[in-house]
């Protein structure tokens, strides 16, 4: 066959955010052209590279690499083909070799790897670029030796707690239960967060990986990922390649022929942020409603069903097979202090170039945000900045030159979370954002304790009298919501209505003349 | 502990849910261990919402009382019991959203919907409902209709969208 009549690979991603911007359009309008044409062409619907405000990006195969065209709307497909973009050809929307635009070639992608280069559903695929790499060096590894070897990467939990995952793999390793479980947490209710949703449509085998490694280690031979409801399109992404590593040998009975089996299935969540929370999501799991369980137990003693469970983020346990195929040394290279490895962190909200950054840890806010993000969408100043999801607090300019690492957010009042990121010019209302972290609260409560449940809805009630109020009401309504915050920090069994005065205190302290009208300010 | 023998009542009566549907669902998802939500979903998934004439059958079947099999119904936002639009309109409310004027796009379907949240469009056609992030948080403000989801959604894209999805009925 001659070279002439190789057909020309074309990428369009298949990733949700693609989608919602038309990408499916997109890859239409070009089998329909090149049809037209003549031209034969292996169009591979790929995963996103994480650069959003590019998207969707079509990206042609040449002798010198893969070179970009975004955004592209279906409109300018015959555009393209006129132009020869599939000889790489210069076109407005052209953006040279992908890898080397600026935004990706500045981080350093060890999970993310192979997000956005490969066909999310192919097994031979995701073979070719070093996957399953890590389980087979796992097969010959004892349960002991892949606990080790995960306690040496360093690697804490990336869903928000950043508790060490190799002891809790330990803990769930010295139950002697004849049955253990594996539960992925992909559940990602926090706004401004997206890292997860991309493993799962992008890369699942990735993650089937991580859990399979992670069975291994323990003695697991049952796992669940549960996936939140409004995640229609990861769900279904992760059916499909369970399907296919199971009939492939990766998953189900004697995996690659050893004498270890493991077996996968999706759960689909119903909207309830506290099913995020660990024990609440075993509740869900179950089938009861999602309230938070005391501790102790800890799931790894008493977790699904009443057995010894390993619950992990989904980026935890999709960091596990490039640790298991380079090794702990290598991951724990990445990092600062005790937080070693990389953390894919997300540009979000208002932000010109919003996406996915996975960078090590100790990279700093204003890196991220200048360099990486460009500014807020809106031209305008940044005003605040809220890392670490909805319980996170909102951080001004003055805090940017943090570095992102567990230790250091901390040292500034802040959390890493689950590394979101979301912006907003100075056209933010602080005292609104305030009262909004106060709703959501009412309306996510578990309702298992009264500051979380009775005292959210009192504290919307508060901002509001503050907003509306004259100074004397003021003063003592503040007074009354700094009491109330301190109640929920102190009376709450867990997160949501101990950190919920987390962004309502910040907002106060950082954004006082936002509360009460104007000058009133300064009694925050 | 001794579970209470259940005793088989009569269902109210709701000549609109084909009980036997229903029951086939249940059977088909019983067994897998914590089967509730895979039953709700599949029942949902087919009927559009949960009617509460069904909730004596699950309870039956899952060896569960009424009162568990609706404390996790009412539990779920997902969940609904009453029957919903055509098409299920969510848009998102969260902070990164909120950024980038999700606020507006809110007031604007409510205007042009004629509804609140958890309402349903005069024809029949939308549900409106609120949701906390749809994870596509760098390109808002989002919605989905549907499994459809929509990126920097302008009041104009939303107006587009709805009035693509009304033609194609
Ligand atoms: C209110 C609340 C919501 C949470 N939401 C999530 C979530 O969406 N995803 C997640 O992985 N962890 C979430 N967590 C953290 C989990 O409870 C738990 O720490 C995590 O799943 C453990 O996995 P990791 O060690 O791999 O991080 C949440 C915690 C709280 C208190
Ligand atoms: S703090 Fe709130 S969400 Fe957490 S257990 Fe208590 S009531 Fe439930
Ligand atoms: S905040 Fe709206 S999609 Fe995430």
């Amino acid at each position: 066959m001659s070279a002439l009549n190789t057909p020309v690979t074309i990428y369009v991603p298949r990733d949700s955010t693609a989608l919602a911007l038309g990408a499916d359009q997109v890859a239409a309008a070009i089998a329909q052209q090149a049809a037209q044409r003549g031209i034969s062409i292996n169009l591979v619907r790929n995963g996103s590279r994480g650069m959003f405000w590019l998207e969707p990006l079509v990206e042609v195969a040449t002798a010198a690499g893969r070179i970009g065209y975004g955004p592209v709307e279906s409109d300018d497909v015959a555009a393209l083909f006129d132009a020869g973009f599939l000889s790489g050809a210069q076109h407005s929307s052209a953006l040279g070799l992908v890898e080397e635009i600026p935004y990706l070639k500045k981080q350093e992608r060890l999970t993310f790897a192979r997000v956005g280069i490969t066909d999310p559903l192919s097994l031979p695929d995701y073979l070719a670029h070093e996957g399953y790499a890590g389980l087979r060096r796992a097969l010959g590894m004892s349960g002991a030796e892949l606990v080790q070897e995960v306690l040496d990467s360093g690697l804490r939990g990336r869903g928000g707690a950043a508790f060490p995952t190799g002891i809790k793999w330990k803990t769930v390793a010295a139950t002697s239960a004849k049955q253990k479980y594996i539960v992925c947490n992909a559940d990602e209710g926090d706004s401004g967060t997206f890292s997860d949703r991309m493993v799962m449509e992008d890369d699942p085998f990735m993650l089937i990986e991580g859990m399979t490694i992670a069975a291994l280690a323990v003695g697991a031979t049952r796992g669940y990922i549960y996936v939140r409801s409004e995640y229609p399109h990861a769900i279904a992404v992760l059916n499909q390649a369970i399907a296919t590593a199971n009939s492939a040998g990766y998953l189900g009975d004697n995996i690659l022929g050893s004498a270890s089996s493991f077996h996968l299935e999706v759960r689909k969540g119903a909207g309830a942020y506290i099913c995020g929370e660990e024990t609440a999501l075993l509740e869900s799991l179950e089938g009861k409603r999602g309230v938070v369980r005391a501790k102790p137990p800890l799931p790894a003693i008493e977790g699904l069903f009443g057995k010894p469970t390993v619950i992990n983020n989904v980026i935890s346990l999709a960091s596990v097979p490039i640790i298991l195929a380079r090794g702990a040394a290598f991951y724990k290279n990445y990092g600062m202090g005790r937080s070693l490895g990389t953390l894919p962190m997300q540009l979000a909200g208002n932000i010109r170039r919003g996406g996915l950054v996975e960078k090590a840890f100790g990279v700093t806010l204003r890196e991220l945000l200048q360099d990486f993000g460009g500014g807020t969408a809106s031209g305008k100043p940044i005003r605040a900045v809220q890392v670490g999801g909805p319980l996170g607090p909102y951080l001004p300019p003055l805090l940017f030159d943090t570095k992102l690492d567990y230790e250091a957010m901390a040292a500034v009042g802040g959390m890493l979370g689950h590394g979101g990121i979301v912006v907003f010019d100075d056209s933010v209302d602080m005292a609104k954002q305030a009262r909004y972290a106060m709703e959501f609260c009412a309306v996510e409560s578990c309702g298992k304790c009264t500051p979380c449940r009775i005292g959210s809805t009192r504290g919307v009630e508060v901002i509001d009298k503050i907003v509306a109020g004259e100074s004397h009401v003021v003063v003592q309504q503040i007074k009354l919501l700094r009491d109330l915050c301190d109640t929920m920090v102190n009376g709450s069994l867990c997160a949501m209505g101990s950190m919920t005065p987390l962004p309502v205190l910040s907002a106060l302290d950082h954004f006082p003349e936002d509360f009460g009208k104007g000058q009133l300010g300064q009694a925050a | 502990m001794q579970i209470e023998a259940s005793v088989p009542q009569a269902v109210p009566s709701d000549p609109s849910v084909d009980l036997n549907q229903v029951r086939s669902i249940i059977q088909e998802f019983k067994t897998l261990p914590g089967a509730m939500l895979p039953v709700l979903h599949a029942i949902q998934d087919a009927l559009g919402h949960v009617p509460p004439s069904v909730v004596p059958l699950i309870a039956d079947e899952l060896n569960l009382s009424r009162a568990e099999v609706h404390g996790v119904i009412s539990f779920y936002h997902h969940f609904r019991q009453q029957p919903a639009g055509r098409h299920i309109v969510q848009i998102c409310r969260a902070e990164a959203c909120q950024a980038v004027g999700a606020d507006a796009l809110v007031a604007h379907a409510k205007a042009a919907l004629g509804c609140d949240f958890h309402g349903t469009s005069s024809d029949g056609q939308f549900t409106l409902e609120p949701v906390y992030c749809l994870g596509q948080c760098a390109c808002g403000p989002n919605m989905q209709i549907d499994d459809d989801l929509h990126a920097r959604v302008s009041n104009d894209k939303f107006n587009r969208v709805l009035r693509a999805k009304r033609g194609v009925q």
